[in-house]
């Protein structure tokens, strides 16, 4: 029964880095229909910023976690004005190369910049652990759990409330009929990918003390945050959170309980469970499947 | 004679391939026989995604499906080394052709990231059985030797090998996109609702564009084992994948002939141009150009400015100097006339 | 009096297919204009002109001012609220949210003056708009429209999908609108008659040219017109 809360802990602390990431991708397929696979390498890259922020992983730092938070939101928005929107009328092809690129890009600046080598990056919550009834409760897994949650909420939030959100909502739904009411729909798309870059900045930096710092480490997260947000719908935000916290679960559930899921298994496993999922709901969990009228 | 591709091209490209061997150094008569190997990996994914407009970022695994199979033939049952290139094609087929089945249920992202899964289940699965794959270890391969009674160094005969197979392989693309599946991929690529209201059966065209994308990256697998005369589960990596996409995506998707120069760009970029490049770089700024990483950014660089120069890739760029109109590529969401009865 | 929106020789096309051959007509300040004409004729299409959501040649002038390469934002900030056709609701919102839409460009929105003309929406603010019928979605659109402070409200086709009696109150609320705020209107109609009952003036357009106009009494007097192009 301990081993069970414990693995669930974990299981939600690992579910919410990749929900995190998943809403970011889904934040800007909702607006454009693409797919940004360079959304992990903006996650590493704006990690190993706040790493440089902090004295190269000296000690945490609370300014530097929101400082990394704006330059990754100023950075989102600016790739999208600057390398996205000249191609935004092209076609899916050209824009989902263009996402690789900037993929490659980033990989290869952060290994020129900082080097390969394995960095420490340090994590905001002590090692140690609560014991509640025998159980185990990691303080690191309920404090990663708690800081993506709460950056989550302050977005849900904003969309929510705020005059901006509504018309990025709008925009998603029908640009259209939002360009119709005066929204900049170019100004929309800037912001939904500052937010994705924000969003992915907490992956990274909550990801960060456990994996350590190299420019290879989102790319087994971003194909988790693929999968989360598949599973819970590409168009939904909620989908993504929770089928970012259902996978982690799932994963760590398997790989405690389960013997024959190694851990080289564990990535093929999650696809392949996936894959099913999406047989007999093809749109996702929390996706609706789109009827087109011909 | 037309449907198997223009006569003039193709007798160009075979004089082409017929000298070059004797222009150039064994060491670059070897590259170029990866520039065929890679021309028929880059035509199969064609197929798929330029003609039938799928996007797989699997396709690498399809190359090292038929990779191991030939290694596992020649080395653990002692089969003739060239029989295994159509046996290769023919497995890695059959497994496209099985995946097609439930993957064309999917769409556009879906798509994308089940064939993403591809590669690596496979490797998972290398790694899971050595008794069977060599495991991490990995299995190597006798050299090619020269066959048929002729006396040539191994690099020049599988120069010889790869082209031939290439030169078979091309006409038989043709052949395909030039006939009625031909057109039923295209019509399912520029608008699945008008495809099926025609009467075609989307899931088939895909499936069956699978199954022969598989095949031929299949064959070019075991034609890349037999080359490098190695093959372990870290050669058939997700990165081989995307460069067969950025391959196509230079080469003109939609266009045959194209694949030809993504073919070029596949094996040179990354050995030969991306250092030249940098080279030219450092001249004017200077920047350590062993630093690991910088090729990594001039690749991407270069890909971005192609991209926004000629999307169309280099064919597009062909046709446009041409004169042509047609484009190879449709773009998203054209403006087009106001539909009766459409709701917001 | 000058006029409010001036269109000379506009062409339109969408790729390779010309929908407009040179348009030319006017609405002055507080006038109701109607645009009929077949389907296909380019009404839809000389709208989107206006809001600049089709890429067109010639002149376009609203309120003095030339409307050049404008992109859809700036023309609705100029004046011009376009209700497309669907009326471009945002389903997925509740009635309020799309409200709220509507007055984006404002920095007061006068929810006030427009619950005025529309109380019904009060009751009805938290309700998923795609779940308002036909005609409820066509009132919102226009209130929404209204809000912006246009100058113009450019109409796609109001009575589609609707019942004539729905069709009647809409046109009565635009009139309404026209009547005690001044608010000119450009509406594009298959149903000829219910137009111009509502409209001072009117064109017909034909493929892509305007083949007849006129006041809205001439129009409907005019046998051959009527049997011609209003089909009635």
């Amino acid at each position: 029964m301990q081993t069970f809360f414990q693995t669930l802990t974990t299981g939600l602390a690992d579910g919410s880095i990749y929900g995190s990431l998943a809403l970011a991708l889904v934040l800007i397929y909702k607006a454009t229909e693409v797919i940004n696979f360079a959304q992990g390498e903006m996650a590493m890259f704006t990690t190993y910023i706040a790493w440089a922020l902090m004295g190269h992983g000296s000690s945490f730092e609370w300014w530097a976690f929101f400082a990394t938070l704006g330059i990754a939101f100023v950075g989102g928005a600016a790739l999208q004005q600057t390398v996205i929107r000249p191609l935004e009328r092209a076609s899916v092809l050209t824009a989902v190369m263009a996402t690789i690129a900037l993929l490659v890009i980033l990989n290869g600046l952060a290994a020129w910049i900082w080097s390969p080598q394995l960095q420490f990056f340090p994590s905001p919550f002590p090692t140690s652990s609560w014991v509640i009834g025998g159980v185990h409760i990691s303080k690191q897994d309920v404090g990663t759990f708690g800081v993506v949650m709460a950056c989550v909420l302050v977005l849900w939030l904003f969309f929510r409330f705020t005059k901006l959100g509504l018309a990025m909502r709008a925009g998603a739904l029908n640009p259209s009929a939002a360009r119709l009411m005066g929204v900049r729909a170019s100004w929309l798309l800037a912001l939904g990918w500052g937010f994705a870059a924000a969003l992915g900045a907490v992956s990274g930096m909550m990801v960060a003390p456990t994996v350590f710092l190299t420019p290879n480490m989102m790319q087994a997260v971003l194909i988790y945050a693929f999968a989360a947000a598949i599973l819970g719908g590409l168009e939904s935000p909620v989908g993504a959170i929770a089928g970012g916290l259902s996978l982690g679960v799932l994963l760590n559930m398997l790989g405690q309980y389960v013997h024959p899921v190694t851990s080289e298994l564990q990535l093929p496993v999650a696809l392949a469970i996936l894959l099913v999922v999406l047989l007999i709901k093809p749109a996702g969990l929390f996706g609706r499947v789109v009827v087109k009228r011909v | 004679m037309k449907r198997l591709g223009n006569p003039v091209a193709l007798g160009v490209l075979v004089v082409a391939v017929i000298a070059a061997p004797f222009l150039f150094s064994n060491y670059r008569t070897y590259q170029l026989a990866f520039v065929g190997l890679y021309l028929v990996a880059l035509l199969g994914l064609d197929i798929l995604t330029g003609f039938t407009g799928q996007i797989s970022l699997g396709h690498g695994a399809f190359m090292g499906i038929g990779a191991y199979t030939t290694t596992i033939l020649v080395v653990d049952h002692g089969v003739r080394d060239l029989w295994t290139i159509p046996l290769g094609g023919l497995i890695a087929g059959v497994i496209g052709l099985a995946f097609g089945i439930p993957a064309t249920r999917f769409a556009g992202p879906y798509l994308a990231l089940a064939t993403f899964a591809i590669p690596l289940a496979f490797i998972g699965l290398l790694k899971r059985f050595p008794h069977f794959t060599g495991g991490n270890v990995g299995k190597n391969l006798p050299q090619l030797k020269a066959e048929f009674g002729w006396h040539t160094s191994p690099s020049i005969w599988f120069y010889v090998v790869c082209w031939t197979v290439a030169l078979v392989m091309l006409p038989l693309a043709f052949f395909i996109v030039r006939g009625r599946f031909g057109r039923a991929m295209r019509s399912v690529r520029d608008s699945e609702i008008a495809a099926t209201a025609n009467g075609i059966s989307t899931a088939g065209v895909k499936t069956l564009a699978f199954g022969i994308s598989a095949f031929y990256c299949g064959v070019a697998g075991s034609l890349y084992g037999i080359g490098i005369t190695y093959v372990n589960p870290d050669t058939f990596p997700i990165d081989l994948s995307i460069l067969l996409l950025v391959g196509i995506v230079l080469g003109g998707a939609g266009s045959l002939y194209g694949m030809l120069f993504g073919a070029l760009f596949v094996e040179f970029i990354r050995i030969s141009w991306g250092p030249a490049l940098l080279n030219l770089f450092s001249k004017v700024h200077h920047i350590d150009t062993h630093a690991p990483g910088s090729g990594l950014v001039v690749y991407g660089v270069v890909l971005l400015l192609v991209l926004y120069a000629a999307p169309s890739g280099a064919a597009g760029l062909a046709r446009f100097s041409f004169g042509s109109k047609t484009r190879i590529i449709r773009p998203r969401h054209p403006p087009g006339p106001p539909a009766k009865g459409e709701n917001a | 009096m000058p006029a409010l929106l001036e269109l000379s020789d506009v062409t339109a096309r969408y790729g390779q297919v010309v929908a407009l051959h040179g348009v030319s007509l006017t609405v002055a300040d507080g006038e109701i204009v109607a645009l009929l004409g077949a389907n296909g004729a380019g009404k839809t299409t000389t709208l989107r002109a206006v809001s600049g959501t089709v890429r067109r040649t010639g002149d376009i002038v609203l309120g003095g001012k030339r409307l050049g390469r404008a992109t859809p934002e700036a023309v609705a900030r100029s004046g011009v609220a376009h209700v497309p056709e669907g009326r471009g609701i945002f389903a997925e919102l509740t009635v309020w949210e799309n409200m709220r839409m509507g007055g984006y460009t404002v920095r007061r929105p006068d929810f006030a003056t427009v619950l005025g003309y529309f109380p019904w929406l009060q009751e009805r603010r938290n309700q998923q708009a795609g779940t308002l019928s036909g005609g409820e979605q066509q009132m919102l659109a226009l209130a929404r429209a209204f809000l912006s402070r246009p100058r113009l409200l450019m109409l796609d086709e109001p009575s589609l999908g609707l019942a004539p009696i729905i069709t009647r109150e809409v046109f009565r609320v635009v009139t309404e609108l026209n009547q005690k705020e001044g608010l000119a209107v450009l509406v594009v109609e298959q149903n000829a008659a219910v137009a111009l009952a509502a409209a001072q003036r009117g064109y017909v357009l034909e493929t892509g040219r305007v083949a007849v106009s006129g006041s809205a009494g001439e129009l409907k007097s005019d046998d051959a017109v009527r049997t011609a192009y209003l089909g009635y």
